[in-house]
Formats: C-alpha cells, structure tokens, sequence
C-alpha cells in the first residue's frame, strides 16, 4: 500500500533541499502560467470595450454614404460628391419595409458660445429620428417638435462634453447659445455616451434640427442636400435585406442606369463592429495560444530538470530502495515534486499574472478582463503539466536498479 | 527452523557473451542471532551474496528461504516489504541522506511502513540513544564524524526492528579506533537485542568480533569456520 502523506512529506522535503533549483525549475511555469493569464486579460478587455462601444453606437446600424466609390474607372473615395437629400431619407423610411428609423446628417464644425466661454465642436443637423437611431436618451429637455423641425427652428440639443465646457454648473436648457453667431435655444442635453470605437468623445456634439443646418448654418449645394443618412434596421437579420431596398431605391432616386455605378454606399456599421469584434476574439486566442506555448516550455523544463534530478539523485534513490521503498513509492515522490513545483509555480504565476495585466492597463490604458476561467485554466494546466513531464523521470526513477544505484557516485 | 536457509543458490551474471558464476550452489544456514563474517578476496562472490541476502538481488537459481519464506522468486515490490520489515543495510560509504537531519534519515524506513508520526519520532529517539546519539537528532550528515554518521545509519537499519542487520565493510572507511567502537556496538546489539548480524569484511582483525567466518572463493564457500570465542 502506498502512504500518501509520507509520499507528499518526502518530496517536500526533497524540494526543500534543493531550493534553488526548485525556484528555478518552478520560474518556467510562473511565467507561462503569468504570459497566459496577462495577454488573455488584455484580449477579453479589449473584447469587452469593443463589445461596449459596439452598444454606444447603436445597435444594426447602417450608414448611406454620397459619392460615387467608382467613376469613370477613378476609385472616388466614399463621401465625394453629394448626392443625398432629406427626401431620400424620408423616402427610405416611407418605402424600406426593413427599415425601422431614418436620420439624415448634415454635419460640420462650428464655435459655439456662451456667455464669455466659447466652444469649437462637431454640430449635427438632424431628426428627432437620430435619438432613436443611436439608442441614445436624454438626459434632461425634451427632442425637437414636428413644428421645430419643418420651421428650421434655432434650437438644440446640447452633449455632455459640450455643456461640461459652455455651463459649467448651470442649467442649460433654457439658455440661448450662439452657433456661428446664430442664436440657438437649448432645448435638451444628452446622456453621456462615452468614446467611439474610434476613440472619439461621443459627447462633444451639438443636435440641431437638419433643416436650421441646411439654411442657417451650412450652405448646401443644392436645396435639402445632407452628408450621411443613419438607418437603423428593424433587427439584426433585416440588415442585409435594408442594405439591398436602400440601395434599390436610391438608384431608382437618382436615376441610375444598369450599367452605371451607385452614386452612394451603404455601409453596415454593426457588421463592421462585430468584424472587429471577432478579429479580437481571433486576436485573444492568438496571444492565448502563444503564452500557451511558454506554459508548454516550462513544462518541458520541469522534465529537463526532474531528469538530471533523477540522476543526481541515483544513490539517494538506490538508498530509498534499499530500506524499502516500492515501485510506486519512487514514481509517486518524483511525481508529487514535479506537481508541486508546478502548482506554486501556478499560484505564483497566477498573482503576477494578474499584477501584470494591471500593471499593462495602467502603463498603456488598455482595458484588461482577468476571467475565472483564465485562471482555472492556467492552474489546471499548469498542474497537469507537472504530472505529464513528470511521469517519465518518475518512472526512470522507479526502474533503477538498487545495487546499481547505490555504487552510483 | 533456521532464520536464513539457502539451497543450491546460483548467480550467473551475463556480461555480452561471457558469463560469469558469481555463486555456485551456495547453501547455508543462518541461525537466529548469529554473528556472522563473511570473507574473501574481491571477486569471491561475497557481495553478490550479501546482495542476494539482503533481497537486492534475486538468485539465478536455488532457494532462499528467509524465516521459512521462499523470497527468491518475489517480485520487486514484495523484496521491498521485506527489506523494509526484516532487513537493517549498513554500508561502507554510510548512505545517508545528504542535507537532512540524523532524525529524517532514521525515520525514512518508517515512512515507507507508513507509521503514524507520534510513534516515529519515538522509535527515532529511542534508536538513536541506542547508537549513542541521543541530542544530536537535529544534525546533518555533514556535521557528523564518520563513526558518528555510521552510527546514524545502524539507527536507521535498527528503527523497524528488523531481525537481521547485513553490513557491507561497514568499518571500511573508518580509522581503527573508530572501527572498533563500531564493531564493539555491533557486538552489544548482537549480544542484548539478539539482532543476527552479517558482515562482510576483507580485515582480520573485524572478523575477529564474529562467532562465525564464512570464506568465499570463486563463487564457493570454501570454509565456514566457529571462532573460539563466544
């Protein structure tokens, strides 16, 4: 019968002896084990605040861009030439069966001022549409009226950024700021959204009815011409079937014959964001795989020293033999060392490991995600690694032969 | 009924195409606390049969009976049990455990018989004493004198209570003085405890302590001697 306990008392004992060796043997696995749990931690951050800017953005989103992507054999970069108007969109939202909300854009860069603070931001000529379209709420106000945005009222919807820098402490809604010496009535204030997943503050922005845009802020080249039209679909399997009656009836609007190009692009936004998304995922199993393998060497290096180990220690095994020691009671001693080294090396890699995906997101900024089964992972591999790469010196061990063993020098 | 019985014992050891006799139908009996010198010239088969005795090593034929059990066609793991239970080893170069304690040495036995700790460290302590090491449990072998670190190793050989101690040129490496307080302690075991002791030695001079001298040629027994002495 083997004795467990004494099996586990003697291999510590075994390791106590030879510390140095032991920490070094161990410093494999702490670095595999810390390379695993470091860069999935980076990887599943970085997923998540994809997955987070994703939301921000709204959700089954499509973007019909002006501008041809090809003419007359140029490639023209999308956003060239404008083509769009308010009466696409209106007729986008009328005719696409698959499409839920439409908010044409007509956007540009203004100083805004108040009182004696001045503010230079993006302002957005657009529908009450668009607060649906980004899922994005009020904070405080009420969106523009039918009445507001057919009379291209001086009104407007004020972002976070935009009133932490104007008000400072003051209410907002209410006051008259003055775009391009325009005067505005703010009428409400975003919520807060945060970044982009470009990493553009999605709150430096100022709402303004697109038709105010149109005739008071932004001369157009033609009547109702507008930038962008946001669509968002009704979910997220009607966004390909939105792409396409979009894309009909725009060519059908501009009267584009069979043979000529688009004169706008339609982009798929939420499929662009979840290309992103799972080329984090590829990029995370990439990064995971690759610590993997350091985990791998340092297994291999538990193997390499339990083996010169074995046979440094011939004669202590010859002389375990010969008091009694059975098959088993070899194997099990060298086995137990190899797990040990292995798991503290685990537990120690798991802890630098994790100070490490700190230390990353503190020096760098990158979100980092420390997941459970991360480290459960790496804790049962790296155990497992101890008793794979340290069956074979154990069984070495175990097949000396104890005459042999003991004349060893 | 005879501590130790072999019949007809053979060792033929095959090294590439010649083979070697190491033991040609060695037989002996071993009574129970016998002192016994096994001699001869390096080569004689002596230690093969201190191998062969000590369950080391299995015989190619003949039998071996250790308290009337038939141990030579036991398996590795049963020869271990029975070095462990019956077999005390002490030899030339001491074998101890480099870097742990006297204390961890002697108990080593016992953690292969899986005795519970309280009654380890009693039977360390009283083993030790019995060598004439009590208080130095905590020493290491290199802290040790030679006879001291022999007498570590008879503790240990002693810890299980095994019947038989066999030791191979236990003085070996060891002054005069030292080797004859060895002996002297090997005699005393012999005497009070009735432990069978075999040693094998090339010295006259330690043989002398013996009651009982086998001499080994090419693998026989050539004389199998009972000193004067009692």
């Amino acid at each position: 019968m083997i004795n467990i306990p004494a099996t586990i008392r003697i291999s510590l004992r075994a390791l106590r002896v030879n510390k140095m060796r032991s920490a070094l043997t161990m410093l494999g696995i702490i670095i595999g084990v810390s390379a695993v749990i470091t860069m999935l931690a980076v990887g599943t951050g970085a997923r998540q605040r994809i997955g987070e800017q994703m939301a921000s953005i709204g959700s089954n989103l499509l973007m019909v861009l002006p501008g041809s992507t090809t003419s007359g054999g140029v490639r023209m970069g999308a956003g060239t030439q404008p083509t769009l108007s308010t009466g696409d969109a209106e007729a986008i939202q009328k005719e696409c069966l698959s499409v839920m909300y439409v908010a044409p854009v007509l956007s540009g860069v203004a100083q805004v001022i108040y009182g004696n603070q001045n503010w230079s931001t993006g302002i957005t000529g657009t529908t009450t549409n668009m607060l649906q379209v980004r899922d994005w709420p009020l904070s405080a106000g009420r969106p523009f009226t039918d009445e507001e945005m057919r009379s291209a009222s001086k009104v407007c919807l004020l972002g976070q950024t935009v009133v932490d820098n104007l008000f400072g402490g003051i209410n907002p809604i209410g006051q008259i700021i003055r775009i391009k010496n325009v005067p505005f009535t703010v009428v409400g204030v975003l919520d807060a959204k945060g970044q982009d997943p470009g990493g553009h503050d999605q709150d430096d922005t100022v709402y303004v009815p697109v038709t105010t845009a149109q005739k008071k802020l932004f001369g157009t080249a033609f009547p109702g011409m507008v930038r962008i039209i946001m669509v968002k679909a009704k979910s997220a399997d009607d966004l390909a079937s939105a792409e396409k009656e979009i894309t009909e009836l725009l060519r059908q609007r501009h009267h584009i014959g069979q043979k000529q190009d688009d004169d706008f692009t339609v982009r798929n936004l939420t499929q662009m964001m979840q290309a992103a998304e799972q080329s984090t995922k590829v990029m995370t199993l990439l990064l995971g795989a690759i610590a993997s393998v350091s985990l791998l060497v340092g297994g291999i290096g538990i193997m390499n020293i339990m083996l010169v180990s074995v046979t440094e220690r011939t004669r202590e095994i010859g002389i375990r033999m010969a008091i009694g020691a059975k098959t088993w009671d070899i194997r099990l001693q060298f086995i137990v060392e190899a797990l040990t080294l292995s798991m503290i090396g685990g537990v120690v890699g798991i802890i630098i490991g994790i100070s490490s995906s700190e230390v990353v997101s503190m020096l760098f900024g990158w979100p980092t995600v420390i997941s459970p089964v991360s480290i459960f992972l790496s804790f049962g591999f790296s155990g497992f690694v101890g008793i794979f790469f340290g069956f074979y010196p154990a069984y070495k061990a175990s097949l000396l032969d104890p005459i042999e063993a003991l004349r060893y020098e | 009924m005879a501590l130790i019985e072999t019949q007809n014992i053979n060792k033929i050891y095959s090294l590439g195409d010649v083979e070697v006799n190491a033991l040609k139908n060695v037989s002996l009996s071993i009574e129970k606390g016998e002192f016994i010198a096994i001699m001869g010239p390096s080569g004689s088969g002596k230690s093969t049969f201190m191998n062969v005795l000590g369950c080391l090593d299995k015989p190619t034929s003949g039998i071996y009976l250790l308290e009337g059990i038939d141990v030579a066609r036991m398996n590795r793991d049963e020869l271990a049990a029975i070095r462990n239970k019956k077999l005390g080893f002490v030899f030339q170069g001491f074998n101890l455990l480099s870097r742990t304690s006297a204390m961890e040495n002697v108990e080593l036995p016992m953690l292969y018989d899986g005795l519970p700790a309280g009654e380890r460290k009693e039977k360390v302590m009283a083993a030790l004493a019995v060598v004439g090491l009590a208080g130095r449990e905590d020493h290491h072998p290199n802290q040790l004198s030679g006879g001291q670190q022999q007498r570590v190793a008879i503790a240990r050989a002693l810890v299980n209570n095994a019947p038989i101690i066999l030791a191979d040129e236990p003085t070996g490496n060891l002054d005069t003085k030292t080797s004859i307080e060895i002996m002297e302690l090997f005699v005393r075991l012999n005497g009070e405890s009735h432990i069978t002791i075999i040693l094998v030695t090339h010295e006259k001079d330690i043989a002398e302590f013996s009651r009982r001298r086998i001499f080994f040629r090419d693998g026989v027994v050539v004389s199998d001697e009972l000193s004067g002495k009692t």
